[in-house]
């Protein structure tokens, strides 16, 4: 009988190639990790070429998953123990593993093909040169005893081998005391037609799982359930709780929800996300081509509909003509940008936070949309939530931006009932004489939807004379009318929630300011700083634009400004511009989130 | 208070002056649009025009209607996006060559193709009125303009084949100087359940004065066009000329020189293939097919994007938001 010892965290990295399930594995130790009431944070790191050939460093698929009984922000840095299924996976990974960490490996993935693919002396298998002190190494025949657990079906070598992965989830599951429960009930759903393929995955999974019992002197882990606040949970990816948000916001509204998208990396999960769930009264509609989807989108928002798009980088920069056209109806919309690697199409599958500029400034003419940030996989739904409710009550196209760590990245949420959802009210047209641009105290005008008897009128993309909306060349009505949209906007900041600090006191040496999912590593980095006795705050803002008004405040409160982004230095520019105070920027452009580490480095040169 | 077909012309007109230069032949497309709508029985609460950018784009602000003034090309998807929303809408897209074909080629194509419950009106006058006379992708090869001072090198589009060729389900041409026939067409796109597909001869008097006057001069009409009705013979030049087919291959015959009326072709709308061959009658020497060149059945976007809605409903009960929230694998931590 293996040593159990317990841990309360660890970081796991599977890696393979992109063939070989390694996201499935992940997210099935992701779920499996979630019911047994460990927190967790998860980094899916897909290879950034959809078809890289095989065996090459190029075509690595990683997943990796932190999780632990305390408290877990990121997806972890430094990895505990690393799965390598053949040498590229192995050569990516290994600078990375922490030195005493476990590493498991596919010997198979090693022969002189995948050495020569890795890119390595094909007679030198690297694995020899390790040394033991380093790291303790389990080299297992991994296909060689699938194959023999699947021995009897009928199937292929090729189809045998596909069911690797679950024998190595198998095997992590037994040395993290996981159940298998939840994965034998995935996989019947998931191969209920294909008895065979059923057969072989179960019997992968189970043959890893009593494996472990064979390897000699491994050590087994125990994670004791998270010290959550009580409440229901579930496990969560970004795209998926954004989806949720904005059918909650149909609902919360009244209003029919009426998605247009084009597909794009890593956006398009929230099309498909959507589309399973026409029986919430959701139209889909998979647009030509990313203009239309928000013309599209305005033509629903003309219709009634909550109207919503999503895109990314260069889907949002063909949007932009349109945006302008949705500022001037004044309609309400959400145009939600999963951000990527930019520019152009940049890196597709990598993160970034380089379009807050787009987002802010990405249009002709004085074209101001509110925008806001989700900052963690669960508060996507909250996010969009708030990005309906803006446009809604406000008659306004709303930018919501999250970014591909969020979009794929899992956590548990503790989600909320339904009843505890914000309220969105409709600024519907009443009473007669109906006048498209005459606004409400706030500035907001009402929307009159085709239809509606003795409401006829007529919008468009040529200034609007105030009141009337006819058309109107004036020089004076045009600076009235801009100054209005502005003014329009600049209001929808009485709308926030009071702005308040992360953790921290409201005056120090430091204050970490950030802005979506950056969030997870700056808290990690705040924690540290303070539990060495630093002076240090942190703020993250969900609205860019309008900021909080309480925003000034809390910086002239700080020595010093520390701005972590993913980006060459966007919000910490026009923090600088806007406010007083010694603003720094911290800024990494590697497609990668932050570590932790990173930024608690930049804050003790500050603090 | 709802509206009704006790409406007249007047009742369309909103309150806007029209804005078009004298002359132009958009005027009278808004006059027979006018006149038939009473007889349309829509409501005008019902009633949407969503145009792009151009001359003829202009015109939803001159109807007393609910209407879009939208962005260059992009009416299609605007009119899309609506009629999604909401399908009891009678909607109508107002464009041009250069903003339905050029800019906007895309979202026009797809439209067609998805076969909304929408009418496309394109206003072809062969060349860009509003930024002052460009050449357009359906003007003539080696025509001068501002552009092409030596002539232009573009391949003009032929509207209706590349209607049909993206699987539009009604396709009909038009002009602006025969109102009895634009309001008869107006009147059937209307009608059709689909995508309706309307090309307009529009003269623009400024910029391309003329580009149709073979098919609109009372001299040479006769024998330039030929005025397609369902089930009736391919007549033209007063009856003495007609069209026959000799095997793909369209003839023009002398009645007089012993063809019977029996040989000519027979307009049948509903025939895909011969629509083509119609639509193929686009050069000087054959006469150029005005009316219904195709109709044909297909399902409705709207109708089978709803029917998907409602039988999700029926499979799966409607929504349940907490369900869907709490997904299927939910912990509980006391
Ligand atoms: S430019 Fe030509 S198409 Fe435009 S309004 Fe004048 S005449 Fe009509």
């Amino acid at each position: 009988m293996a040593a159990t010892t317990e841990l309360q965290k660890v970081t796991i990295h599977f890696a393979g190639d992109s063939g070989d399930g390694i996201q499935l594995a992940g997210s099935q130790f992701t779920n499996t990790t979630a019911l047994q009431g460990n927190n967790l944070s998860t980094f899916p790191d897909f290879p950034a070429e959809i078809r890289a050939p095989t065996g090459t460093v190029a075509g690595v698929s990683g997943f990796q998953i932190h999780f632990g009984s305390v408290e877990i922000n990121t997806p972890g840095a430094e990895p505990d123990v690393l799965v390598a299924m053949n040498a590229a996976a192995f050569v990516k990974n290994i600078k990375n593993l922490r030195i005493g960490g476990t590493l498991i490996i596919d010997e198979s993935g090693f022969d002189k093909r995948n050495l020569r693919l890795a890119k390595l002396d094909e007679n030198k298998n690297p694995l020899d040169d390790l040394d033991p002190n380093d790291y303790q190494v389990h080299r297992i025949e991994i296909t060689k005893l699938n194959r023999e657990a699947v021995d009897g079906l009928t199937l292929s070598n090729k189809e045998k081998d596909q069911s690797r992965n679950l024998f190595v989830l198998g095997l992590v599951y037994w040395l993290y005391h996981r159940e298998m429960e939840t994965t034998l009930t995935f996989l019947q759903q998931k191969f209920r037609s294909n008895e065979t393929i059923l057969e072989a995955n179960t019997r992968a999974l189970k043959a890893g799982f009593h494996f472990g019992e064979t390897i000699e002197a491994a050590k087994r882990y125990t994670v004791s359930k998270a010290d959550l606040a009580p409440g229901t949970y579930r496990n969560i990816v970004g795209n998926e709780a954004l989806g949720l948000g904005l059918i909650a916001a149909g609902k919360q509204s009244g209003l029919d929800l009426f998605f247009a998208g084009y597909p794009i990396t890593p956006a398009s999960d929230i099309l498909h996300f959507l589309s399973r769930h026409k029986n919430f009264g959701v139209k889909t509609f998979q647009a030509e081509d990313e203009i239309a989807a928000i013309t599209a989108a305005i033509g629903a928002s003309f219709g009634g509909s909550l109207a919503i798009t999503a895109t990314s980088g260069p889907g949002m920069a063909l949007k932009g003509e349109a945006l302008g056209l949705a500022v001037m109806l004044e309609t309400p919309m959400v145009i939600v940008n999963v951000q990527r690697g930019g520019p152009s199409t940049g890196l597709p599958t990598k993160t970034e936070q380089a379009d807050l500029f787009q987002a802010l400034y990405g249009r002709n003419g004085e074209a101001p949309i509110p925008v806001i940030a989700a900052m963690s996989p669960s508060d996507c739904f909250d996010a969009a939530i708030e990005a309906c409710k803006i446009a809604v009550e406000r008659m306004t196209p709303v930018i919501l931006l999250s970014d591909g760590f969020l979009a794929n990245g899992a956590a548990p949420w503790k989600f909320p009932k339904s009843a505890s959802l914000p309220t969105i009210t409709v600024h519907k047209a009443t009473g007669d004489n109906y006048q498209p641009y005459a606004r409400n105290e706030n500035l907001t005008r009402q929307w009159a939807i085709p239809g509606e008897a003795g409401k006829e009128h007529r919008v468009g993309g040529l200034e609007k004379e105030d009141i009337t909306g006819n058309v109107s060349y004036s020089a004076s009505n045009h600076e009235k009318m801009v100054k209005i949209r502005a003014a329009k906007v600049e209001n929808i900041s009485d709308m926030y929630a009071p702005l308040e600090l992360i953790q921290g006191d409201t005056t120090g040496k430091v204050l970490v300011v950030g802005w979506g999912s950056t969030y997870g590593a700056s808290k990690v980095a705040v924690r540290w700083a303070r539990e060495e006795g630093l002076s240090v705050s942190q703020l993250h803002l969900r609205h860019l634009f309008p900021f909080d008004k309480e925003l000034g405040d809390y910086l002239s409160n700080f020595e010093n400004i520390v701005v972590p982004e993913l980006n060459n230095g966007q919000l910490v520019k026009i923090l600088k511009q806007e406010f007083e105070g010694n603003i720094h920027g911290l800024n990494k452009i590697q497609g990668l989130p932050f570590k932790a580490k990173e930024i608690f480095e930049e804050i003790r040169k500050h603090a | 208070m709802s509206t009704n077909n006790t409406l007249t012309a007047k009742d369309f007109s909103s309150d806007q002056d029209v804005r078009w230069c004298p002359g132009c032949g958009d005027y009278s497309i808004l006059k027979q649009m006018q006149t038939v709508l009473p007889e349309l029985g829509v409501a005008r609460e019902n009633l949407v025009f969503i145009s792009g950018i151009g001359c003829s784009s202009r015109f939803p602000y001159y109807m007393n209607s609910y209407g879009m003034h939208s962005i260059h090309g992009r009416a299609p998807s605007i009119a899309s996006g609506l009629k999604a929303a909401n399908p009891n809408l009678s909607v109508w897209v107002v464009t041009g060559d250069g903003d339905g074909l050029s800019i906007g080629g895309n979202q026009l194509i797809h439209l067609l193709r998805r076969n909304f419950d929408i009418n496309v009106l394109l206003f072809n006058n062969e060349i860009y009125g509003l930024t002052k006379g460009q050449y357009s992708p359906t003007s003539q090869l080696g025509i001068h303009t501002k552009s092409s001072p030596l002539g232009s090198i573009d391949h003009p589009f032929n509207p209706l084949a590349l209607a049909l060729g993206a699987e539009a389900t009604f396709v009909a041409r038009s002009m602006d100087r025969d109102p009895i026939h634009m309001r008869d067409i107006l009147k059937k796109a209307h009608e059709h359940k689909g995508t309706s597909f309307v090309e307009i001869y529009q003269n623009c008097n400024v910029f391309n004065d003329g580009a149709f006057e073979k098919f609109t001069d009372k001299k040479q009409k006769a024998s330039t066009t030929l005025n397609l009705q369902a089930g009736e013979p391919l007549l033209f030049d007063n009856g003495e000329m007609g069209v026959r087919l000799n095997g793909f291959q369209p003839e023009l015959v002398k009645l007089e020189e012993g063809y019977s009326i029996n040989e000519l072709w027979i307009h049948d709308p509903t025939d895909t293939t011969k629509a083509h061959l119609l639509s193929r009658m686009f050069g000087d020497d054959v006469p150029r097919p005005f009316g219904v060149l195709y109709e044909g059945k297909r399902f409705t976007y709207e109708k089978a994007m709803q029917d998907q809605v409602d039988a999700s409903i029926k499979a799966k009960g409607l929504g349940d938001l907490d369900e869907l929230i709490k997904g299927k694998n939910s912990w509980v931590v006391e």
